[in-house]
């Protein structure tokens, strides 16, 4: 290969479909992940749960299980806080332990872990662990939760990362983890003047993200240090957590992640690392922890939500204020839901222009598996209620859906409910181009028969987490070689594609022969995380910075070795002139971070809230059976804004992906849960999307913007596509058959009994 | 858990292999910790998902439900045993050339499936595809580009 060091051909390598790097890898069955490895010497763990959903832990009973032979440890927090004396964990609060420490506060949590050589003699032995507790009352509603008695904490522990949870420091007697408020403009004032008022509820339900790779850790502790083997999606806040729970530096503590086998936000920040440090550092032997399917249901959840929404109308049909109060069901720790509610309830008010709003966001502590960050941040919760409402405004006020949206929709230049002015969001070019991709404008064959047909829409806008700091490195070697160091996770959304795109087309190489450094963070330098379509940006932006630095500083070299300008000397050849052989490096490095102002305390104002804005919009076309309440998608199209598109293959793979699994979110998947009890934890019980659940139609693509702040104009696709088809389908269903649901799934059952209750034959209750 | 290992012999890819196994072990978890083998995974553990796959003459079965005691006389093709140091099977090569998958986790699965489904079926339609392929599940939900894939793959087959 040669590499020159002059200037790239623009193009080259971005908006190039490159064939994903890492597929030989993957189709051959040889790609590497955690819950497959094994390490020499290693015990594996399993673990004995909490049956109660809140309850003093009376006594543990291990005894029968130390009996089982090939048992070779059987530990509960008693024996963590010999290694770890404060074993309390979290990214916004340090509420969670190692393992259950004088309370449980779910059903599922781990209360005790069995070591042994052989998992099945640690499962066996899990199962003679005997716990008594003493059962407490226990909350289950993000609405109760609110105004109960009953504590699941009693004391707050905000981790001190975050500035908005600081007056939530030793806080007693609330289930209130985060109260984020935005209050723009005078919303009583507005809604007296109003010609009409419209209130509505909105909940959604407890799904989760199960990643056919379930969350899986490897722990290999050390006296000089531990290397922990990691399905993670940010190896760089494990390492920090881990450090603070040893009292150690961060670079005696390694973290290694290969590829994930998926994660949708299910393995963000801290999850299985903890505990398999503590059991690694009991045992002086590698631990390593993989969940099964059925545990997945007591790692981590959706939020469930509770939304309700008020919007006062003009005459002329404008929204003149909005009224939005959003409950979220954090379940028993706080994991990140703190954020989750503060970055997603500052969009509540939806992409439309208001000028009186009022934003409450609650994060709520309840008993039941925690909650956190899935495909969305919380915004597919929201979009599901202002979308849906904006239908049921526009048929109750016989306004046409599509001119009601475009009265009111947020365009360039003004200001979002946050005051922070709307750059780059094409919001009204997506609507125009999922109407056209739906024919809109034609005439719609509704059907008179036993199976109606219906169509509906709509649109929606995320801010992404801001501000997030991403590091990047490139080293050119001296064959001309180019590797890439950087901390981004590709759990399946191409990102170590599109990052070598960007290397290859600032030193113009072929994006296949750029290598990417499977992450290590004794290698590969800080990411805050791959979370919330954040990388294409920010990881992007430090790419893009390392190898222009690495560019320059082959120009430098080929000055100083007294190549003339404009040389298009190989690479190869700059280095021996050099060093007088093949040797030495080139190291480029790349720093970002967006500029940001918080935002203000009391009205959550902020004149620069977000470094870009996600759009998105959906359109589906069902058929109703009116006999049977069953749906069919007979069409769901798809348009997203992602500035320009790095891979358009993988933008396309992702808008699908994330279509579809939102319509699993949206039509059937559902926890069921009886008194705190998961009733439905298998994937026989639990139904996810396959093959025949795909709509006959699928229509997925990208307007042509440019993201004028981004790299190579480009933003962050792998959530967007999931925010808008929850509504779209409601509204279907409404146009028809003529009932709302405001409440998810929308399973033949809640259709069907919506058609009966509008018919006035209700169904009885079970 | 003390019941006694035995011995048993199989091929495996073509290799005639043996194993010690115990009456409760599943094929996953034989060909992961004495093969190194580890495109069957264990995801759902109830023959639900497909991420287990793996043939077992001739026959494509769920490896986390089949015990490796069975193997014995058996002969077993794994994912790992499709391609050669110099080629891709047609079936991988069309996946990767149509990005149809996202993870990988269960690739593997629908690599095995899809050379199966050709076997039987060597053109298939949408219909044909969606039905065969129906006991594998992708929670990344690459749908849409599995179909391209086999299509692709059935066109490769034809044309070697």
């Amino acid at each position: 290969m040669t590499m020159t060091h002059d200037a790239p051909k623009a193009g080259s390598q971005v908006g190039r479909s490159v064939p994903r790097l890492e597929g030989r890898d993957k189709v051959t069955g040889r790609a590497e992940y955690t819950h497959t490895m094994r390490l020499p010497g290693m015990l594996t763990c399993k673990l004995f749960r909490s049956t109660v959903a809140h309850g003093r832990i009376k006594s543990i009973d291990t005894s029968e299980a130390k009996k089982v032979p090939g048992v070779f440890a059987v530990v509960t927090i008693d024996d963590v806080m010999k290694v770890i004396p404060d074993p309390y964990y979290g990214p916004a609060f340090h509420d969670q332990p190692i393992l259950a420490h004088e309370k449980v506060r779910f059903v599922g949590e781990p209360v005790a872990a069995v070591l042994a050589m052989d998992p099945h003699v640690a499962e066996e032995a899990a199962q003679l662990i005997v716990a008594e507790y003493e059962e407490l009352p226990a909350v289950y509603d993000e609405v109760d939760a609110l105004t109960t008695k009953t504590y699941v904490h009693d004391v707050l522990k905000p981790a001190g990362t975050f500035a908005d949870l600081k007056h939530l420091k030793d806080a007693r007697d609330t289930n209130t983890a985060l109260d984020y408020r935005l209050r723009k403009g005078d919303v009583d004032k507005a809604f007296a003047q109003a010609a009409h008022v419209f209130e509505h509820e909105f909940k959604t339900q407890k799904v989760l993200h199960l990643p056919f790779e379930p969350h899986a850790s490897i722990a290999d502790y050390k006296d000089t240090g531990v290397t922990v083997y990691t399905a993670s999606q940010g190896p760089s806040f494990v390492r920090t957590e881990i450090a603070r729970l040893l009292g150690w530096p961060e670079n005696k503590v390694r973290i290694k992640v290969p590829y994930l086998g998926s994660g949708y936000g299910a393995k963000l920040y801290i999850k299985l690392e903890a505990l398999v440090v503590a059991l690694s550092m009991i045992a002086r032997r590698p631990v390593k922890l993989a969940l099964t399917f059925e545990e997945l249901f007591y790692q981590i959840t959706k939020h469930p939500s509770t939304f309700r929404i008020k919007s006062g109308i003009d005459k002329d049909g404008k929204i003149i204020a909005r009224k939005c109060e959003v409950f979220w069901n954090g379940g028993a720790y706080a994991d990140i839901g703190p954020r989750v509610t503060q970055k997603s309830g500052l969009t509540a008010s939806g992409p439309y222009e208001i000028d009186n709003v009022w934003i409450d966001s609650y994060a709520l502590y309840t008993n039941v598996t925690p909650a956190g960050a899935l495909r969305g941040f919380g915004v597919p919760q929201l979009v599901w209620a202002y979308e849906s409402h904006s239908d049921m405004i526009a048929r109750a006020l016989k306004l046409d859906p599509v001119e009601f949206r475009r009265k009111n929709l947020l365009r360039e230049g003004r200001p979002h409910a946050t005051n922070t002015i709307i750059k780059d969001a094409a919001v009204e070019k997506v609507m125009d181009h999922v109407l056209d991709r739906m024919n809109w404008s034609k005439p719609f064959d509704k059907s008179t028969g036993v199976v109606k047909r219906g169509r509906g829409f709509g649109i929606s806008i995320k801010a992404v987490i801001t501000p997030t700091t991403s590091v990047a490195i490139v080293n050119v070697s001296g064959d001309g070689s180019v590797t890439l160091y950087c901390g981004t996770i590709d759990m399946g959304q191409g990102s170590d594609t599109a990052m070598a795109q960007m290397v290859g087309e600032v030193l113009n190489v072929p994006t296949e022969t750029v290598r990417v450094v499977p992450r290590d963070t004794d290698v590969t330098p800080y990411d805050m995380g791959t979370l919330g379509s954040r990388s294409l940006f920010h990881m992007g932006h430090a790419v893009q910075r390392a190898a222009a630095d690495a560019r320059d500083k082959l120009k430098a070299l080929a000055r100083e070795v007294g190549e003339p300008e404009g040389s298009n000397i190989p690479v190869r050849d700059l280095f021996v002139k050099k060093y007088g052989m093949q040797a030495g490096n080139v190291i480029g490095t790349g720093i970002f971070k967006p500029d940001y102002i918080p935002p203000a305390p009391g009205t959550g104002l902020s004149e620069n809230v977000t470094a870009f804005w996600m759009v998105s919009g959906a359109g589906a076309e069902v058929e109703v059976d009116t006999e049977t309440g069953h749906v069919k998608i007979t069409k769901l199209v798809n348009v997203v804004d992602v500035g320009k598109a790095i891979n358009p293959r993988i933008v396309e793979t992702q808008i699908s992906g994330a279509a579809l699994m939102q319509l699993g979110f949206t039509m059937f998947e559902k926890m069921h849960i009886d008194g705190g009890q998961v009733t439905n934890a298998s994937l026989a019980d639990y139904k996810i999307p396959g093959f025949h659940d795909v709509p006959t139609v699928m229509d997925n693509s990208h307007v042509d913007t440019n993201q004028a702040n981004g790299p190579f104009g480009a933003k962050g696709v792998g959530e967007v596509a999931t925010f808008c088809v929850s509504p779209a389908i409601a509204n279907a269903i409404d146009d028809a058959v003529g009932v709302r649901l405001t409440e998810l799934p929308l399973n033949p059952e809640s259709v069907y009994r919506a058609i009966r209750a509008k018919a006035g034959k209700p169904l009885e209750d079970e | 858990m003390m019941t006694a290992a035995r011995t048993i012999s199989f091929k495996l890819n073509g290799m005639p292999v043996t194993a010690d196994v115990k009456p409760h072990h599943n094929v996953v978890e034989v060909l992961q910790s004495q093969f190194s083998l580890t495109g069957a995974r264990e995801t759902c553990g109830q023959g639900l998902c497909g991420c287990c796959t793996v043939v077992v003459n001739g026959r494509a079965v769920s490896g986390c439900l089949y015990l490796a005691t069975f193997l014995d006389g058996t002969e077993v093709t794994t994912v790992e045993g499709l391609d050669t140091p110099q080629k891709l099977h047609s079936v991988q090569e069309a996946f990767i050339e149509t990005s149809a998958f996202q993870c990988g986790y269960c690739t593997p699965g629908f690599v095995l499936m899809t050379t199966q489904l050709l076997d039987e079926h060597p053109d298939p339609d949408d219909e044909q595809i969606k039905h065969y392929l129906t006991g594998n599940l992708c929670r990344c939900a690459t749908y849409p580009q599995v179909i391209e894939a086999v299509k692709l793959a059935a066109k490769k087959r034809k044309g070697s």
